[in-house]
């Protein structure tokens, strides 16, 4: 496999300038969704809810709506945006004829990703802080673990973006891995009401991990347990950075 | 000196050998044409020799550089124009040429003059700010060519510049590649028309089912392969059988195009009479590079035909 250089900065530039130019056609969107979920699930749900330790549900389910949404902006960016450019526009392929070869483009679009993920987390901490308490200052670092688990969650979409025959396949891969991680990962409930095999591929989707830092960060109470995690996130972005820099150069040298 | 040498070159899709064993020497400041029909290969060649497709064998040479172990050096002073348009449609005109210099690592502010000096060349200064959505199709294919020469390249790789083309802007195009020139820049140019071939080629490759069949200047490819004139006999489907006939049993060359035939190296008068009653309508002019790639590549592609 060939890595990647300096010069995957070239196509993040490239995509930070298109979103300059376009997000405030998108931005609204990226804050609407997640503030009614807060809103109907937090507010309205959690009228019903009560928590073992007087938790107010709505402060349950910030940490994971954060992140969750986060990997959303991701997916809607390496999948469907990345597939975009790479087939509809071939904007690739003009660019890997200049000095960027393919990995240079695939990582830069991983690393844009990835601070999608960080915009995206950013702005719905804040919207989010409008409904709770900050507990601790730990929950400053938010934004630097959402740009940390953006790089795994980038990985992991372009990954399906480069075996991805067309548009329709990311329909599977929101129905049957995006939205059922975020259903099933703890941003809701916690993990240990669910039945065990459940429990089980929860803890193997990538999102729940990034849930629980995430958590961790919003109390400011930490534990072996957090280091493990964070192991686990490194392991999956390698593993998937990797695969997708290799099956893409396959993808588009032909 | 030769700037482009490949050897042995060759790339194959699934069970097609669409490159077979070229080997090729492009010298520097030349003008060299690569000419053949669809599929031939030419667009293969030039995707190797870009770095962007790996090749089955062989090897390819540029400016001295081994283009397996140094491909970011080659592709930093090739200005590639590609035959498909694959414009950045996020970005407005200037910033397609100013975000593309930035891929070759050149100053914001140097690219911003020279970006705009390029679009001031090809007559696109007032699109400047505009999106690419706005622009005619001819107004893309003129960016795509500026844009491919942002890096002041030493080799401008050039797919089918002109396809499309209305004449004033194929002109501007053929302007600007006879500039290129005079400043030295290699060109290394694909196309089917003939006349851009003749035009501005110093020497030309005919190219068939991946092989280069000939290779020289233009003119020399037409005395080779045609000779010096072409009698164009127009015929009709009734007696285009009778015409081709008579000059095969008289064992006169020629070239049977459909509707009509060219008689090669004869004039009039040494035409059968009873062919001189059959043809529709004569007319000699002189030979050209088309007659040279029908001669070429016409037999096999009839031949593909009859298969």
């Amino acid at each position: 496999m060939r890595m990647f250089s300096w010069r995957s900065f070239r196509m993040w530039q490239r995509n930070r300038d298109v979103f300059l130019r376009l997000w405030h056609s998108e931005a609204p969107g990226t804050i609407v969704e997640p503030l009614i979920i807060l809103v109907a699930m937090g507010l309205g749900l959690g009228a019903y809810v009560t928590l073992t330790d007087n938790q107010d549900y709505i402060e349950f389910i910030v940490p994971g709506i954060v992140c969750s949404y986060a990997m959303f902006s991701v997916f809607g960016e390496c999948t469907y945006g990345t597939f975009f450019r790479m087939e509809e526009r071939k904007t690739f392929d003009a660019i890997i004829a200049t000095p960027l070869n393919v990995e240079d483009v695939i990582a830069g679009e991983i690393f844009w990703g990835a601070t999608r993920s960080l915009m995206t987390g950013s702005v719905i901490l804040v919207v989010a802080l409008a409904f709770q308490q900050v507990d601790s200052w730990w929950t400053l670092l938010v934004p630097f673990l959402s740009f940390y688990h953006g790089v795994m969650f980038a990985s992991i979409a372009v990954f399906f973006t480069s075996v991805a025959p067309s548009f329709y396949t990311f329909n599977h891969v929101f129905t049957l891995f995006v939205t059922p991680m975020f259903f099933l990962s703890g941003v809701f409930f916690p993990l240990s009401d669910f039945p065990q095999v459940v429990q089980n591929l929860s803890w193997i989707a990538p999102l729940t991990p990034v849930v629980h830092l995430t958590r961790a960060l919003f109390e400011g109470e930490f534990h072996l347990i957090h280091l493990v995690v964070a192991g686990y996130i490194l392991l999956v972005t390698i593993v998937f950075f990797a695969l997708a820099l290799f099956i893409m150069r396959r993808r588009l040298t032909v | 000196m030769a700037i482009i040498v490949t050897s042995n070159l060759s790339k194959k899709f699934k069970d097609l050998l669409a490159v077979d064993n070229v080997s090729l020497e492009v010298e520097e400041g030349e003008c060299f044409g690569l000419l053949g029909p669809n599929g031939a290969g030419k667009t293969s060649l030039i995707r190797m020799i870009t770095a962007v497709s790996p090749p089955l064998s062989g090897s390819i040479e540029v400016a001295g550089m081994d283009l397996a172990s140094h491909p970011r050096q080659v592709k930093a002073i090739l200005g590639i124009v590609p035959q498909i348009d694959n414009l950045d449609e996020d970005l407005t005109v200037l910033q397609n040429l100013t975000t593309f210099a930035r891929y070759f690592g050149i100053p914001k502010t140097v690219a911003h003059t020279r970006g705009c000096e390029l679009l001031q060349l090809f007559h696109l200064e007032e699109k400047s700010s505009g999106r690419i959505k706005e622009l005619s199709g001819g107004m893309r294919r003129l960016l795509l060519i500026a844009r491919g020469l942002v890096n002041q390249p030493r080799i401008a790789i050039l797919d089918e510049p002109t396809v499309g083309l209305d004449p004033q802007t194929r002109h501007l195009v053929w302007q600007q590649l006879t500039e290129l020139k005079e400043q030295g820049v290699t060109r290394l140019l694909c196309t089917q028309n003939m006349e851009e071939a003749a035009v501005l080629c110093d020497r030309v490759a005919v190219m068939h089912r991946g092989r280069i069949l000939s290779l020289d200047s233009p003119q020399v490819l037409i005395t080779r392969h045609v000779g010096e004139t072409v009698l164009e006999v127009a015929v009709t489907s009734a007696n285009r059988a009778k015409v081709v006939r008579e000059l095969s049993t008289h064992g006169i060359d020629f070239l049977d195009v459909g509707n009509t035939v060219k008689v090669l190296g004869v004039n009039r008068e040494q035409l059968p009479a009873t062919l001189l009653g059959t043809a529709e309508e004569l007319r000699l002019r002189p030979a050209t590079l088309e007659d040279v790639f029908f001669r070429l590549t016409g037999k096999t592609l009839e031949e593909d035909e009859e298969e």
